[in-house]
């Protein structure tokens, strides 16, 4: 069957059932996207169905059928820049091994794009599910809300200029 | 201090080969210099996220005065070359300085010594230490000084007028200047001093600084390779089960239902495991877990974690009682003081065994050819990875390569050998290189454990309220040396330890030793505070008049949390005091008991580790373990059941997440003593400073790790 990552077309051959995981790294060759548990409760494995985060070790190939699959690779904007978060997150110096830091940008970009400005308590319930061994907890809720003041600075000015223009 | 590894006559020919491209010259065995006055620094350490990778460079390139813009890093080839010395006398002397008359002597020795012992391995908190302190600035300041002299040759002026900055070398009278890239190879042809002038920490302009890593950029991207994501042509994947009971020998495999599965290529039984091989992961594990395999009784199938327990106590009593315990501390005559008939206070603490879990699950790569064999890994031990696969090829050191990848955590698992032998079993069967992939199932299982352990405590209290006689008795010894002893200064002491023979396999767990002694001295410490009807901040203090350094970080970590202050209702505040790995460290965990748990609110950790030489990055190893810490005390427990490990997965080995980690807040003292480590020092306080937490706050004495079997709840209604 075709998948689509990251804008990409991918012809894969594999049983319907084996965990989009394993596809994305072994057969598209993205090994951003990192194996943890191996049962959903991690998070190293996140990736945007689309837009929506889900487990890719618990996410059939099938259910990648027709859907915009984005893997981190796919978050930066291209021409070589990163992503306001992945910025805020080199700004931050967040990661430290760094093998959960794809599943927690991918968590924390759906985050932003469903609330741009989360309070602590909406970064808990958001990031609970993504566990970092090196306890990089608080550099990780400083890199979102850069990111999400990052982001607001943008929208205004993008918003002022309409405004100019009307 | 000391230059072995730079002196005249040196190694840097046999390692050119090894690490230096085209147009590179080396100054010597731990840096190059490339013609567009690009200074590389070669590290022989793994980066696991503890900034190695960056601060060992700044370490070099401050006392060479390079141009840190112009500063790259290079991981050392696991050789035999960069077998690391300096971490094994580190290790075997401690932070001892030699006299001069013997650096020579001293340094030839351990050269020999650690080549022999094939160390390059990343642990002990040793990069800085050791590695950073003895290698890397004498070989800066030395580079700086061939380089200088290299320039007043061509130049013909005196050397003292030259001023090396930023990667060029001026001479301000004549108005020159040029890069060292210029005099490069002509400072190859220079003897090296062996002992260069250091400079003292007002002159460092590097040091103490926090540029930003090396390695973050590649870790918010996906493009950092770790060993699980390394891609050969040609490579197919395998994954492993070994036998649950360690050890026990395989009986029979029935792989009728594995063998034909799609994409499966080969089944191979071992000794004690087996093993699939196929076109993907996913293939191998589904059909791994169609195989029935028996196995031949080892004796242990029906250990259970009490059994583990009874045999501890019925070995410390009767090693007691045979007088065979070793002894680790002995002072005074404690036995005389128990007798004089103080308060006597006594206590025993428990602890479980532990698994690392680290994010990335064991892995290795490994492709056999004819007298040759390549390894990928992200691995703590690289040359230990060459010599076990050369042992087991019978090949020679030299003719296995090992490609040493990120780590995806290592906190002491990635030392072991293990999955490299295995990768490499699998590998010599096939002719094409194979990935071998661990499920988490097996990476929680057949792992090298933390071991549970017993501490027990008997003190006498004099009448001033002071400790008078110190006696603890527990099972096993490794590192770091200190861990289980107290910086109070108590006259009378027996510190003493027994053995208990089991079955669990043993390994290096972050902070070692010290991850039980903080709570068990710590605890004890409190208690005796509590029965003495002192304050736990002032009766440490009062005991700590022989250890200045020790009286500082406490005041601070006092001061700092407010210690004494109010606190709401069901709230309680602990404090702990331990050094590990030559760095001290105070914690003060504030912690609000709710109606279903705790919740660690604040933790002010204070730490003097001599310097900081990325204040940055320190402040994140002690955050780092701080939160490994906490997620040991209040969760970690790896129970044997029937001789196997009963836990399989993040489900039931629970991690601290988000919304459980503290606010942490560090404070740093550069108290310019012989630097301390920085990835293990804060692991070991935090469970010490909860438990005292949890004690002041309702009244219960947690001994026994971890916290989530205590009923808490209970207990506080109880107390009211």
């Amino acid at each position: 069957m075709k998948i689509d990552i990251n804008n990409r077309e991918y012809e894969i051959t594999a049983d319907l059932s084996t965990p989009l995981l394993w596809v994305i790294r072994e057969q598209c060759g993205l090994t951003g996207t990192k194996f943890g548990c191996g049962i959903g409760q991690c998070g190293a494995c996140t990736i945007h169905l689309d837009g929506q985060p889900v487990r890719s070790c618990l996410t059939p190939l099938q259910a990648a059928e027709g859907k915009a699959v984005t893997t981190i690779e796919g978050i930066a904007p291209g021409n070589g820049e990163y992503h306001v978060l992945q910025q805020a997150w080199i700004e931050e110096q967040v990661p430290q091994c760094g093998y959960c830091q794809s599943g927690q940008l991918m968590t924390a970009h759906a985050l932003l794009a469903a609330n741009p400005a989360p309070s602590d308590e909406e970064i808990d319930q958001a990031m609970n599910g993504n566990i970092c061994r090196c306890g990089t907890y608080s550099r990780i809720r400083k890199g979102i809300k850069k990111a999400a003041a990052a982001m607001a600075v943008s929208e205004n000015i993008k918003d002022s200029g309409h405004g100019e223009m009307d | 201090m000391i230059g072995v590894a730079i002196r005249p006559g040196n190694r840097s020919k046999k390692v050119k080969g090894l690490i230096a491209g085209e147009d590179e010259t080396v100054l010597n065995v731990w840096l190059k210099i490339g013609k567009e006055n690009v200074v590389t620094v070669i590290v022989p350490h793994a980066e696991m996220g503890q900034g190695t990778h960056t601060t060992l460079p700044m370490m070099l390139a401050d006392e060479m005065d390079a141009d840190w813009q112009l500063v790259r890093m290079m991981e050392a080839p696991a050789n035999k070359e960069y077998a690391n010395y300096a971490l094994g006398k580190g290790f075997i002397l401690g932070e001892k300085e030699f006299p001069a008359f013997l650096i020579d002597t001293v340094d030839g020795f351990f050269l020999t010594v650690t080549k022999h012992m094939d160390l390059q391995i990343t642990g002990g908190s040793a990069s800085v230490r050791f590695t950073g302190m003895n290698a890397m600035r004498v070989a800066g300041a030395a580079a700086k000084a061939v380089l200088l002299q290299a320039a007043a040759d061509t130049w013909q002026v005196p050397i003292e007028e030259l001023e090396a900055k930023n990667s060029q070398i001026s001479h301000t009278k004549s108005d020159r200047s040029a890069p060292f890239a210029s005099f490069a190879l002509q400072a190859t042809q220079l003897s090296q001093p062996a002992k260069p002038r250091l400079k003292n920490p007002e002159e460092f302009n590097i040091m103490g600084t926090s540029p930003p890593r090396f390695d973050i950029p590649a870790k918010v991207d996906g493009t950092a390779t770790f060993g699980i994501d390394v891609v050969l042509p040609g490579m197919k994947y395998a994954t492993i089960k070994a036998a649950p009971v360690f050890g026990a020998k395989i009986k029979s495999v029935d792989d009728n239902a594995a063998v034909g599965m799609p994409g499966v290529i080969k089944v191979i039984p071992f000794e004690t495991a087996v093993a699939v091989i196929a076109d993907g992961y996913w293939q191998a594990k589904t059909a791994l877990d169609k195989i029935q395999v028996t196995y031949h009784p080892s004796g242990n199938e029906s250990v259970g974690q009490a059994d583990i327990y009874s045999q501890y106590v019925k070995d410390m009593e009767a090693s007691a009682a045979g007088g065979d315990d070793k002894k680790d501390v002995k002072k005074g005559d404690v036995q005389a003081a128990l007798d004089t008939g103080g308060q006597l206070v006594e206590a025993e603490y428990r602890v479980p065994y532990l698994a690392h879990a680290t994010m990335e699950p064991m892995n290795c790569t490994a492709y056999v050819t004819e007298g040759k064999c390549e390894i990928w890994a992200g691995s703590q031990n690289p040359l230990g990875f060459a010599t076990a696969a050369a042992d087991l090829l019978d090949l020679e050191p030299e003719q296995v390569e090992v490609h040493n990848q990120y780590l995806g955590g290592g906190f002491g698992r990635r030392v072991q050998v293990d999955v490299a032998v295995q990768a490499v079993r699998i590998a010599r069967e096939v002719d094409f290189p194979v990935k071998l992939i661990w499920s988490r199932e097996e990476d929680m299982r057949q792992d090298f454990y933390r071991e549970a352990n017993i501490s027990r405590f008997k003190a006498v209290l004099s009448k001033d309220g002071k400790i008078a006689a110190w006696d603890n008795q527990f099972l096993f010894k490794h590192d770091p040396e200190e861990a289980p002893h107290i910086p109070y200064d108590v006259a009378n002491q027996y510190i003493h330890f027994a053995k208990s023979q089991t079955h669990v396999p043993w390994g290096y767990w972050r902070s070692v030793d010290s991850s039980m002694h903080a709570f068990f001295t710590e605890s004890f410490m409190d208690e005796l505070a509590h029965q003495s009807k002192q304050d736990p901040y002032e009766f440490r203090k009062r005991q700590l008049a022989n250890a200045p350094r020790f009286e500082k970080v406490l005041d601070l970590a006092a001061e700092k949390s407010g210690w004494g202050g109010a606190l709401p209702p069901n709230w309680g505040r602990g404090l702990s005091l331990h050094m590990a790995f030559g760095t001290i460290v105070a914690q003060v965990a504030e912690i609000e008991m709710l109606e279903d748990g705790l919740k660690v609110h604040r933790v002010v950790c204070v730490a003097d580790p001599g310097f900081a030489f990325h204040p940055n990055g320190f402040e994140a190893q002690m955050e780092s373990g701080i939160v490994f810490g906490l997620t040991a005390a209040l969760y970690g427990e790896i129970s044997i059941e029937e001789g196997a490990v009963l836990q399989s997965n993040f489900h039931d080995y629970q991690m601290v997440r988000m919304k459980e980690a503290p606010k942490i807040e560090t404070y740093v003292i550069n108290s310019g003593h012989w630097p301390g480590g920085a990835g293990e020092p804060s692991t070991p306080g935090i469970a010490p400073a909860l438990t005292n937490a949890i004690f002041n706050a309702t009244g219960i004495r947690v001994r026994e790790l971890p916290v989530k079997n205590h009923n808490l709840k209970a207990a506080k209604e109880v107390i009211g």
